[in-house]
């Protein structure tokens, strides 16, 4: 097995105390004192997170909206006149989703964050599609990321003198280049809080400047809690190449409204019967235990299987993702361990801004 | 790592007992194990009066996240479980050799205590 890889940050998480994991071939902290603190400390105050593993591109040159048009099951014409992210995914011609990711345009420049498992894969396929625009694909694994997250993450971020006060101005998605630093109001939490991506050479000092403001440090486990909470898919988990937006809980970044568009995957999804085909929904354990992913559902109409489970530190109960069978209700059954327990069905958004959905 | 208690022995899937002066004895997991498994929040126990086995299933701890499964160190019915961890399975985490043992068992051949690990074989186990 080959070495795993380290963010820039590897020696101060080390020096913290971290736990470390290996994820997609990379050594990264998968908590620092205790994943349920770590968690709470998100919800209530401010965390930072290195999310250095993951894939950043930047283009230059050519017809790069044409290009995302293309490649992007979203509609880039959303942000191409705004200083804007936009969520969606990478489809093949079967409509399987290669990767989730999100689109930064600002200062009519594009950069793009993709998963780290599917690196190589994206690259190689932005490339692929690219030459026809003339555009070129640039991987910035010279970039790292931070994102700093949770209600007092912009107040935090402002007391910083590496960040400046603009970006308070930028709404929800808004994104800004300042240089090569590219600041957005984006995350992985269901909180407020930003998302600084920042070149490999100043990283440490965002780091060690947002601990000293009072950022906790957050480390993987907690990265997942909070992401299940808000309802948010991970990949590999819940989307795979074997499955479509629409049995994925992405219908809504599927832009279909532009009849001239044509992008890859857009005639396979037109076929799919948007009204029988498997859903993603909440799922909420009513007694005790711990759902995780494999486990089989069943409702009065159809089966089903656990993609993310876990414990929800917020709600006190566990909590999951399911794909399941149309006409499941409100109600089923969960196989753990040879018994059947019950489960209820719920949005999958179980906090909103960090807040128990009703 | 934190002091083994000296009184204790070990499997070397972590699982501690201890031998009472009544010839009873208690059950729990090691610290090591309740810092490898992270935040505790669910445990469940056997009943009393099961019979068990050495080193067969005797109970399942989750942590946020991974289940793990207990085994029992030594064969024996068991006598009591701990009610304390139903509500606050998080004193595992706290409290692994005291207030966070998982049930007691009248155990059937005392002599199985002697192919169990010492602490100072089972620390040699963790730092493996």
């Amino acid at each position: 097995m080959t070495e795993p890889k380290k963010t820039t940050l590897h020696a101060s998480h080390k020096a913290l105390g971290a736990k470390m994991v290996n994820f997609a071939q990379w050594d990264m902290p998968i908590s620092y004192s205790s994943l349920m603190e770590e968690h709470h400390a998100v919800r209530k105050s401010v965390g930072i997170f290195d999310v250095s593993h993951m894939a950043v591109f930047d283009f230059n040159g050519g017809d790069q909206i044409g290009f995302f048009e293309k490649i992007f099951a979203n509609d880039i014409k959303k942000i191409a006149s705004a200083n804007k992210a936009l969520y969606g995914v990478i489809l093949n011609e079967d409509g399987g989703i290669l990767d989730d990711l999100i689109i930064y345009h600002a200062d009519e420049k594009f950069r793009l964050v993709s998963n780290c498992s599917t690196r190589e894969q994206n690259a190689a396929w932005y490339k692929k599609y690219a030459a026809e625009f003339g555009v070129e694909v640039i991987e910035r694994s010279d970039m790292g990321i931070l994102a700093i997250q949770g209600p007092k993450a912009v107040e935090t971020l402002l007391a910083m003198d590496e960040i400046s006060d603009s970006i308070k101005d930028l709404e929800t998605f808004g994104c800004m280049f300042e240089g090569d630093h590219l600041y957005a109001r984006t995350g992985y939490t269901g909180e407020d809080g930003l998302e600084l991506i920042v070149p490999n050479d100043d990283i440490l000092s965002f780091w060690n400047a947002a601990l000293e403001k009072g950022c906790v440090p957050i480390g993987l486990g907690a990265r997942d809690t909070l992401r299940l909470e808000a309802g948010l898919n991970l990949y590999g988990n819940d989307m795979t190449v074997t499955h479509h937006p629409y049995e994925s809980n992405l219908a809504w970044t599927i832009d279909t409204a532009d009849d001239s568009r044509d992008f890859i995957g857009k005639q396979s999804l037109l076929e799919i019967d948007q009204s029988s085909c498997q859903k993603i929904i909440g799922v909420m354990l009513e007694g005790r235990g711990v759902l995780r992913p494999g486990y089989e559902i069943s409702h009065e109409h159809g089966q089903g299987i656990i993609l993310s489970g876990t414990y929800s530190p917020t709600l006190e109960a566990s909590i999951g993702l399911a794909r399941v069978d149309q006409g499941f209700g409100k109600s089923g059954k969960v196989m753990i361990r040879n018994k059947a327990l019950n489960i209820n069905f719920i949005s999958p958004r179980f906090l909103r801004k960090g807040k128990i959905s009703s | 790592m934190s002091d083994i208690p000296g009184d204790l022995k070990f499997l070397s899937s972590h699982e501690w007992v201890r031998v009472e002066t009544d010839g009873t004895v208690t059950v729990g997991i090691s610290d090591h194990a309740q810092d490898l498994l992270g935040d505790i929040v669910f445990v469940e126990l056997p009943e009393v009066g099961q019979s068990i086995d050495a080193e067969s299933d005797a109970a399942i701890v989750e942590s946020v996240k991974a289940a793990s499964d207990v085994y029992s160190p030594l064969s024996g019915e068991v006598i009591e479980v701990n009610p304390t961890l139903e509500d606050q399975p998080e004193i595992i985490n706290s409290s692994p050799y005291d207030d966070g043992w998982f049930y007691k068992m009248a155990p059937l051949d005392l002599g199985e205590v002697e192919s169990l690990l010492s602490p100072e074989d089972y620390r040699a186990v963790c730092e493996d």
